[in-house]
């Protein structure tokens, strides 16, 4: 049995995979039956596992005619009830930027993926990066919630796509995986549960008379259901501010109640959402903050530490937005320093500072295309434990 | 046969009414292109339910809210993109797109051209006021040469498109053009673009009074549609109209069609044969 063959059957079998393989089986393993894309390095394999496997099992692979027109396209799918993915990398997860802001106002569940490499630009698309934390938060105009996870390993890649579509669906948003050239490529051994499994979740179907039936109605928890076309509901979706009725207004009263429940959606639902692991964090006088590959370095430079006698643990946000702010707040609670090692020029030191406000935060910053040695922190881990 | 569907046909049975009044300006052909839109749906029967609308941004864009069915406002210039992937999705639904032509043939003509190559069933239909009416009254890449707009202050330099010599160049299966001054034939031309099994691209050319035309000097709303009729020659009236009154001949009507094979029934198609080869 391919790997393939072992996420439809729901076996459970370990399987030595990439990253991006792991990508695409997670998403059919999930219900994705719709993907649009274009190549782009170093996220293709997605695209071309998904155009084999999605024909065999009654969904859609487009490559569609740009970066802009594949995001477009996963929406318009998902608008009409069909699971949706897209997968890219820098330059075009710009592309993505403006239909990925009318996904969250319009509250049209996605998946985007992300496969970090070098930039600004078209920068170094072979080589790994961690430089897009911030534009998967802000990347798109206006102020909007979206929920970004950060795997650091080829099977977390597998159970976050899965868990990407998961929360998507739940919480009517689009959701960006990102993860770096790094793992996209290694392959690892993985441990396939696939199908007939309880993550197959969906998306709160409107039901009920349509007169009764409000698109955008608050009813408590801030996430409104949505009506299948062809159902009798005959609504209208919008980029534009709209009321509970999902129909366009200024009315600054409406506005602001709309926005405030969209606002809300993602902040209330913390422990649906949230998820990070802690690492020999409890007893540290050094705590290091990392996601992706350089977690992982992270968490060989822990054990070197730790085999000196020092006490160095580490913090490692899974999901990245909504920031894990609490959680990361008690494992630094008794730490002395904390070091945040980052393929980038500080965007996750920012977050941490902030979130820790006060604390001495010091970063180990690469940006040249190469992945951060568990030497290279342990190194600067076992400094700060020292005092030196 | 002929079916005077006139007589039954209620556009109030296809609007939202609670939309009321639209936001078009007065003398704006876009209203009359929603009607005989309508009209056409209704002649064939189309399930409200079933019927789902996508439009851009812009004037043209904003029609979608008016329509009693399951509509979507998208982003500028990517409505066929957004409707492919509802399409393949949802090969159940008539998909109708509504754009203008800033949004089909500026921002969205990359969009425009592959969608015509893939031939997806789907019906694109593009007001041309020659004219970007909801931001003020810029160019557009329709706008005739000479004419005057605020970004045109000394006339319009660039040479304009022709949409539906492009969208056959890029291998529409069906394509036609039709004025606002002729309803029922823009009706009829709308219907056989619904009825066609592949991707229809159907120009509608629509006046903007309000920006365009006062911009111009080109009098009244009732003054410009008929000049639709005297200045130009629709090419499905020539043996009716005489020469000397009608200088500019327009090619209307069905211009183009072909029936190369729908890109979803192929695609689905390929999918179960490999389903099959599979099992």
């Amino acid at each position: 049995m391919n790997a393939f063959d072992i996420t439809l059957s729901g076996n459970n079998t370990m399987k030595l995979i990439s990253g991006n393989h792991a990508c695409a089986l997670g998403a059919i393993a999930a219900g994705c039956r719709f993907f649009a894309g274009y190549p782009i390095t170093p996220s293709s394999e997605i695209a071309e596992r998904l155009a084999r496997h999605l024909p065999e099992i009654d969904g859609v692979f487009v490559q569609m005619e740009d970066e802009i027109a594949s995001m477009a396209a996963v929406i318009g799918a998902s608008m009409g009830g069909v699971k949706s993915m897209t997968a890219t990398s820098g330059p075009g997860f710009s592309l993505k930027q403006e239909n990925l802001g009318y996904a969250a106002g319009a509250e049209i569940p996605c998946v985007i993926v992300n496969v970090m490499r070098g930039g600004p630009s078209t920068g170094m698309p072979t080589r790994p990066s961690q430089a897009d934390l911030m534009q998967a938060r802000w990347g798109s105009h206006g102020d909007y919630p979206i929920i970004v996870l950060t795997p650091a390993s080829v099977g977390e890649i597998y159970t976050e796509t899965i868990r990407a579509f998961d929360l998507s669906e739940r919480c009517r948003s689009p959701v960006v995986l990102l993860y770096d050239q790094v793992i996209a490529q290694l392959s690892e051994t993985v441990a396939l549960n696939g199908a007939g499994s309880s993550i197959r979740t969906e998306r709160e179907w409107a039901t009920g008379p349509r007169s009764a039936y409000k698109p955008y109605a608050n009813k408590g928890n801030s996430i409104p259901a949505m009506a299948r076309p062809g159902e009798g509901y005959r609504t209208h979706t919008t980029g534009l501010t709209h009321g509970e009725d999902g129909f366009p207004t200024q009315d600054p009263e409406t506005v602001t109640r709309n926005l405030s429940r969209l606002f809300s959606k993602l902040e209330r639902h913390h422990d649906m959402i949230d998820s990070w692991e802690a690492l020999r964090c409890d007893d540290a006088d050094v705590v290091i903050v990392a996601i992706g590959i350089s977690a992982r370095a992270a968490m060989r430079a822990v054990e070197l530490c730790r085999a000196q006698g020092l006490r160095v643990g580490l913090f490692r946000p899974i999901t990245l937005w909504p920031f894990p702010e609490r959680p990361l707040c008690q494992a630094a609670a008794q730490a002395r320093a904390v070091l945040v090692p980052e393929m980038n020029t500080g965007q996750l030191r920012l977050v941490v500072e902030r979130v820790l406000g006060g604390m001495p935060v010091e970063g180990i910053h690469l940006f040249s295309g190469e992945a951060i040695t568990p030497m290279n922190i342990a190194a600067r881990a076992v400094a700060l434990a020292r005092g030196t | 046969m002929f079916i005077d569907t006139a007589a039954t046909f209620d556009i109030r049975d296809y609007l939202r009414k609670e939309m009321m009044p639209h936001f078009l300006c007065p003398g704006c052909g876009h209203g009359i292109a929603l009607r005989a839109l309508l009209w056409a749906v209704h002649d064939l029967g189309i399930d409200k339910d079933k019927l789902a609308v996508v439009s851009g941004i812009g004037c043209a864009g904003r029609l979608s809210a008016y329509i009693d069915a399951n509509t979507f406002h998208v982003t500028h210039g990517r409505p066929l993109a957004y409707a492919t992937g509802l399409a393949l999705a949802r090969p159940d639904l008539n998909v109708i797109v509504i754009t203008g032509d800033g949004d089909c043939l500026a921002i969205g003509g990359n969009h425009l051209i592959h969608a015509c190559r893939r031939n997806l069933k789907l019906t694109c239909l593009m007001l041309n006021n020659e004219v970007y009416g909801m931001t003020g009254g810029q160019v557009s890449p329709t706008t005739s040469e000479t004419r005057l707009t605020t970004t045109t202050p000394l006339g319009n330099q660039e040479p304009h498109f022709d949409a539906c010599a492009l969208a056959t160049a890029a291998g529409a299966s069906f394509v036609g053009r039709e004025v606002t001054r002729h309803v029922p034939k823009l009706k009829e031309l709308i219907k056989a673009g619904l009825e066609h099994p592949g991707f229809a691209f159907v120009e509608i050319l629509s006046d903007c009074t309000e920006i365009f035309g006062r911009k111009n000097d080109m009098g009244s709303s009732s003054e410009m549609i008929m000049r639709q009729k005297s200045e130009i020659r629709p090419s499905a009236y020539r043996d009716t109209v005489e020469m000397p009154f009608h200088p500019n001949d327009l090619p209307t009507g069905i211009l183009s069609r072909n029936n190369r094979p729908e890109y979803g029934a192929v695609y689905r198609r390929a999918a179960a044969m490999a389903r099959k080869g599979a099992s």
